[in-house]
């Protein structure tokens, strides 16, 4: 076990390194004025040349002036400074302002999933070949073939505006009503996701000796699925709705940006809109940091809940 | 397993009444009955199955639309008025006009071939790079599998949308192609790990197989071995996975195209449009609903077909 965290910590160092060096490379080096291709197609004044100039290091030439300045924006990274924005905020500060607001819309997203998702799978795996299953597996299949761009509107316009269910858009600081909407869109894909994994897995453990033994020894059949089945079909489950934490966090800019929900998201949506190359780079990068590391603890939650993996 | 087992119960009946099945003719029951291949079997499979010929007839009917727009509407997508903006139905404008007066219908018809040739191409592309990879990671196995196999770990564990994200703002030129070309690039380069997995692991099993063993022993090379003998065997897993990539790509380019950093004006795509849409859906909702629908439809088509292939060639899930 030990040996597996330190082969898999190793592993996600060098996947920052890699990641991390590929935006930098991407964003700020190669051919052309890595000055202009931060603004965009926006003019750049002599005072701001001069002043991202000193900033980034870039009289320095070669690769080694390229390592130089990768290095320092490492440095920058792991430090917690990610710089400014081209309108001048620190994006430290843009980013804690912006978290508080990502996470809650995520808690509502995985809580939409557990709850719909986990029942409606168990209740899928046990009634296997029914109307039911059969109309979840059709529902599921629509929510994952549907793209956010086209569920996040159609939703914000049918529920919000035309039949006014949940209030259409979310203002600064967005309470628990604002952000159920956007919560449900987004909770969605994690639902049929969720509700897949779990009806496969209850219905193959219903199969599984222990089951026939629990059976036989006289348990009733409520007590068999709810505490022998559901424990260990949960562990795909468990593990599933980690990595979705990760990607919900990174995965929200289409719902954030149609739903006008000032988290992570969104400040990324506007960055992309605005052209503004230092914002995106900074979030992307603490973005890719948060998918890794949620990566690696799902890993090893995986290894820790079932003893039947090894990683050797 | 319960499919499974009336399925084989119905086919044992089937054989019993005999090939044309009338019953009546008792004594073809020791008769040899013709074999089936696995082919033949899911193809009798599929058949029976409504929601694979929808899913093929809204595929024929969308890559008819990118092909021939002119056959679905003799509007054009580009002749567009203010002095329309939002008007109602009128002619061939069925589902009346946006908000820059172009014909909402229209462009949701001519939008299909953005939208399919992105998705087609990096298909092949990802088919592509993932045939290569998958073929050498599993036929020599060893050092070239363990380096291909951490390659395709790390890409994996790359977030789709961020990465094209920083790889598109990178594109400075405003050229149609040169946008189509690159979106095809990245969602390839992305997208390609999970079919390298299937047709390694497909390779895997053909290699150990005895007519590759036969074909060696006769003194056949490495090359030809894996051309004529392994590659057959792992389109066809290949094949259905790039199916559902198709759709899914789809609906990537359509999100980026959305972000407003995949494909841009004057291309017609319907990323853009429903995001043009989303911005004025309180004066008028058609223009989002229309394209939406478009795509939604497109982006299911490809998955449910995808999908139904798939269960109709594994076997297990019978």
């Amino acid at each position: 076990m030990f040996r597996f965290i330190v082969r898999r910590l190793l592993q996600m160092v060098l996947a920052f390194f890699g990641t991390t060096l590929i935006v930098y490379a991407l964003m700020f080096a190669g051919q052309g004025d890595p000055i202009q291709a931060l603004a965009g197609e926006r003019p750049v004044t002599a005072a701001q040349r001069a002043y991202l100039t000193e900033k980034y290091h870039l009289d320095a030439t070669g690769v080694g002036g390229f390592f130089y300045r990768y290095f320092d924006y490492i440095s920058n990274l792991l430090r917690g400074d990610l710089g400014e924005s081209l309108t001048g905020r620190s994006i430290g500060d843009i980013l804690a302002a912006a978290w508080p607001v990502t996470i809650k819309l995520a808690l509502i997203a995985i809580a939409v999933a557990v709850i719909f998702g986990v029942t409606a799978g168990v209740l899928a795996g046990i009634r296997r070949g029914s109307i039911f299953d059969n109309a979840t597996l059709l529902l599921t299949l629509l929510v994952l073939g549907i793209p956010t761009i086209v569920l996040a509107p159609l939703a914000q316009y049918f529920l919000g505006v035309k039949w006014q269910v949940f209030p259409p858009t979310a203002g600064a600081d967005p309470g628990f009503g604002a952000l159920l909407l956007p919560g449900i869109v987004l909770g969605s894909l994690s639902l049929a996701t969720a509700l897949r994994l779990t009806r496969t897995s209850v219905a193959e453990n219903l199969r599984a000796d222990y089951v026939r033994t629990a059976r036989s020894k006289g348990l009733p059949s409520r007590r068999v699925v709810s505490v022998h089945v559901l424990r260990n079909s949960l562990i795909p489950v468990i593990t599933f709705l980690g990595v979705e934490v990760g990607n919900l966090m990174s995965g929200a800019i289409i719902t954030e940006g149609v739903f006008n929900i000032p988290g992570v998201g969104f400040n990324l949506f506007r960055g992309i809109r605005t052209e503004d190359g230092p914002l995106v780079v900074g979030i992307v990068s603490v973005l890719v940091v948060v998918y890794l590391v949620a990566n690696l603890v799902v890993d090893i939650l995986y290894a820790v809940l079932d003893p039947r993996i090894r990683y050797e | 397993m319960s499919d499974f087992e009336t399925v084989a119960a119905s086919e044992n009946q089937a054989a019993r009444r005999g090939p044309s099945g009338e019953p009546g003719t008792p004594n073809q029951v020791g008769q040899p009955r013709k074999p089936r291949s696995l082919t033949g079997d899911a193809w009798r499979d599929l058949r029976r199955k409504p929601i694979f010929w929808i899913s093929l007839i809204l595929v024929l009917l969308v890559t008819a639309m990118a092909a021939v727009p002119g056959l679905f509407t003799s509007n054009n997508p580009t002749d567009c008025a203010l002095s329309r903006q939002h008007a109602a139905p009128s002619g061939g404008a069925i589902f009346g006009y946006d908000f820059q007066g172009c014909d909402t219908y229209a462009r949701a018809v001519y939008g299909a071939r953005a939208s399919l040739l992105v998705g087609a191409l990096s298909a092949l592309l990802t088919g592509a790079i993932a045939l290569l990879v998958g073929m050498l990671a599993g036929y020599f196995g060893g050092w070239v599998d363990a380096v291909l196999s951490r390659v395709i770990d790390v890409v994996l564990g790359i977030p789709l949308l961020l990465a094209a994200i920083v790889l598109l703002k990178r594109v400075g030129s405003d050229s149609a192609t040169v946008r189509v070309g690159a979106v095809i690039f990245v969602l390839a380069v992305l997208g390609w790990t999970t079919a390298a997995r299937v047709v390694r692991s497909s390779v895997i099993t053909a290699r150990e197989q005895d007519y590759v063993a036969a074909a060696r022993m006769l003194g056949a090379g490495d090359g030809r071995i894996m051309w004529r003998h392994i590659l057959p065997n792992a389109l066809a897993p290949a094949i259905v996975v790039l199916t559902i990539a198709l759709g899914s790509f789809i609906a990537a380019e359509a999100t980026l195209s959305f972000l407003g950093i995949g494909l841009q004006e004057p291309t017609i795509s319907w990323g853009i449009d429903i995001n043009n849409g989303r911005v004025h859906m309180r004066e008028s909702a058609t223009p989002l609903v229309v394209p939406s629908a478009f795509l939604a439809l497109t982006v299911l088509a490809f998955i449910m077909l995808g999908d139904a292939i798939r269960d109709a060639f594994d076997p297990k899930l019978r």
